[in-house]
């Protein structure tokens, strides 16, 4: 889930205006980026790629890639997911919004016999700052991302890019980004990414991003007991009003489950440090940091 | 999307389940007509929430007279916050027990979900997560279905007279859900009536808003708690929302907006709205703005861009345009990075002669100060 350089990346939709756009920059900064596919622009080049009829005619012809990444319509990601899945994707980065959830179910069931990793979808994608990065993040600005040590995993891409922008302005590089996405059924889970940072030697402290809805922030709780690297919660929509989907469709707050209570409590617990604004992020970590094994409180 | 009450059963229906004989009804007349034909009959009121019993939304009349009378009490009237269109005058069951199903998602297999428990009745939770004892719960494969042998693995030994024609029915539920494309369709209660017969005497369906693309069949309710903005916000596809406050809000993508909402109330404020214009769109600025400056409430304006997928440039030039025609007397806060940024900032200083703030901190609490 840490993209490196290595990974090669094959990007469905390659050709579209805003998948040419971010292509190109993903190409720019570094990511293995081995083609694309389009069933009616098959054979030609695109950004100096071959493209494909499919992901299996790739795979067959030496278009070979680890990493598929959906640049899709809603009504057409299925077909591509299950096409990369086919054809030996062992990483499916889905961006689309608004993937019927039938569709989101079956690509589920598809990976997991496959034993593939879905992440996504309506994520923002992954960074590895100064090494490569698959979706629509803006990796490529150094005022934003900066190679370093912290862990950053979130459920949005734009309060990702603030709070990355916020680490890189206080000297706080990233070793790496992993956009959870904000569906009600992400293919890789906040608790799931904030185990990859436990276990990766290149993270000191992990930045978790959650929001209201699901209980994704509760089950994280669960891994941070574990870890003994500190871990910083910044939460969104504390003052959500309740039983409405805030922009994201997993964000919602629903009977008794999705509150913000009950996840900072639980991270709370936990020991983690909530703060209550993106800006206090920073200074939160460096505090935990310089007492590694200092009390672990919420900052107001 | 919630279905009122008769259109989820108008599916069952449709699908060949048992559902009691109905009619739905906007006079006193209308429902007196229909307790004649039925006898003893319910009058529900059909608005999108669960609990309606609880709230009185659900009356019973032994005849005409009696049911004429609760159709025009509830009828016109707000529960729950709804108004009451329209009430459904429903023929009154010899109910032997009250049992419970679902078909939902399970967020931990992500996968379909299968749930039955033999205490059904309005006691149970609507939408409930199947938690509760003596609750039983089938995960099912979404590749290869719900077969009938599955079904029966959940049913067998149940203390029913018919277990055999449980699973029959949980299969069908599994089909309706399936090919619907329904988040949820739950059977609360799924009534065992006096003949050992299986039928669906309430039901609540939620459909998914994204698959309705392939469904021009579904019915379409409109959405009856929205206010004049929230029905123009979704005329344009977008995300608004009332919250009440003086604070205008226009952000981009769903945290971030979040975010902006939550600093404005930690910072001694409070939202006026919540309008995001993440994802495609982030070109919509012009007629989001205008949304925002719409409400009378608003008395200061956070404009809180940090753009990933969305460029930053092309929202502020749409917030600009916006500007030049509305010409708002408002103060205005913003903050502006990520994609597009330079261009942003650029933008900004020659047409508004503004600088952004450099954390949203900081925009959102002179926002706070100079709405108070």
């Amino acid at each position: 889930m840490i993209l490196s350089a290595k990974d090669r990346v094959l990007i469905w939709g390659i050709t579209g205006k805003q998948a040419s756009f971010w292509t190109e920059r993903m190409i720019a900064h570094g990511t293995n980026v081995v083609g694309g596919v389009n069933p009616s622009r098959a054979g030609q080049t695109h950004l100096g790629r071959p493209v494909w009829a499919s992901g299996s005619e790739a795979a067959a012809h030496g278009g070979g890639f680890d990493t598929a990444l959906l640049f899709i319509s809603p009504a057409a990601a299925l077909g591509a997911g299950r096409d990369a899945i086919a054809a030996g994707a062992r990483l499916v980065v889905i961006l689309t919004e608004h993937i019927p959830i039938h569709d989101v179910m079956t690509l589920h069931a598809l990976a997991r016999e496959a034993g593939a990793r879905i992440v996504g979808p309506n994520t923002a994608g992954l960074v590895t700052p100064g090494q490569a990065f698959a979706g629509i993040m803006p990796a490529f600005n150094t005022r934003v991302f900066k190679p370093g040590r912290m862990g950053v995993i979130s459920r949005s891409g734009s309060l990702g890019t603030l709070v990355c922008l916020n680490l890189t302005r206080a000297g706080l590089g990233q070793s790496a980004f992993i956009g959870i996405g904000g569906d009600p059924l992400p293919g890789t889970t906040t608790a799931e990414a904030l185990a990859v940072f436990a276990a990766h030697e290149g993270t000191d402290a992990v930045v978790l991003l959650g929001e209201i809805g699901g209980r994704m922030e509760e089950d994280a709780a669960r891994v941070i007991e574990t870890m003994d690297k500190p871990v910083v919660a910044f939460l969104a929509g504390r003052f959500a009003p309740p039983e409405r989907r805030m922009g994201h469709a997993g964000a919602i707050i629903s009977g008794t489950e999705g509150g913000w209570e009950s996840k900072c409590g639980a991270l709370t617990e936990a020991g983690a440090a909530v703060v209550y604004t993106p800006a206090q992020i920073p200074r939160a970590l460096t505090d935990l940091l310089l007492t590694a094994d200092g009390p672990r409180r919420a900052v107001r | 999307m919630d279905l009122l009450e008769h259109e989820g059963k108008a599916l069952l229906a449709a699908a060949g389940f048992k559902v009691p004989r109905s009619r739905l009804c906007t006079s006193g007349a209308d429902a007196s007509a229909a307790a004649s034909a039925f006898g003893p009959v319910v009058v529900k009121a059909q608005i999108p929430a669960g609990k309606r019993g609880k709230a009185g939304g659900i009356r019973f009349a032994q005849g005409p007279a009696a049911a004429a009378q609760a159709a025009k009490s509830l009828l016109g009237s707000t529960l729950l916050g709804f108004p009451i269109r329209r009430v459904l005058v429903e023929e009154r069951l010899d109910i032997a027990r009250e049992l419970y199903a679902a078909v939902t998602i399970d967020t931990e297999t992500r996968g379909p979900l299968i749930l039955l428990s033999l205490d059904g009745g309005q006691e149970v939770e609507a939408g409930f997560c199947g938690t509760a004892p003596g609750v039983r719960r089938l995960p099912v494969d979404i590749l290869r279905g719900l077969g009938l042998d599955a079904a029966r693995q959940l049913t067998m030994g149940l203390n029913i007279p018919d277990p055999d024609a449980l699973a029959v029915f949980l299969v069908g539920l599994y089909g309706i859900w399936r090919e619907a494309e329904a988040t949820l369709v739950e059977i609360n209660p799924l009534a065992i009536l006096a003949d050992g017969s299986l039928m669906a005497a309430d039901c609540k369906v939620t459909l998914d808003d994204s698959a309705r693309f392939r469904h021009p069949e579904q019915p379409l309710t409109p959405p009856e708690r929205q206010s004049e903005c929230e029905r123009r916000g979704r005329e344009l596809g977008l995300a608004y929302m009332d919250l009440g406050g003086t604070v205008g809000v226009l952000a981009n993508g769903a945290g971030l907006t979040m975010t902006t909402v939550d600093v404005i109330a930690h910072m001694g404020g409070r939202a006026a709205n919540f309008l995001e214009i993440g994802g495609d769109a982030y070109t919509k600025a012009t007629p989001a703005l205008a949304l925002v400056l719409d409400n009378p409430a608003i008395k200061s304006l956070v404009i809180n861009f940090c753009g990933a997928y969305a460029r930053t440039d092309v929202m502020v030039e749409g917030v600009l345009d916006a500007w030049d025609k509305l010409k708002p007397t408002i103060p205005v806060f913003f903050s502006v990075h990520g994609t597009g940024e330079d261009a942003a900032v650029r933008l900004l200083r020659d047409r508004l002669g503004v600088k952004p703030f450099d954390r949203m901190e900081d925009a959102v609490r002179h926002a706070v100060e100079a709405a108070q």
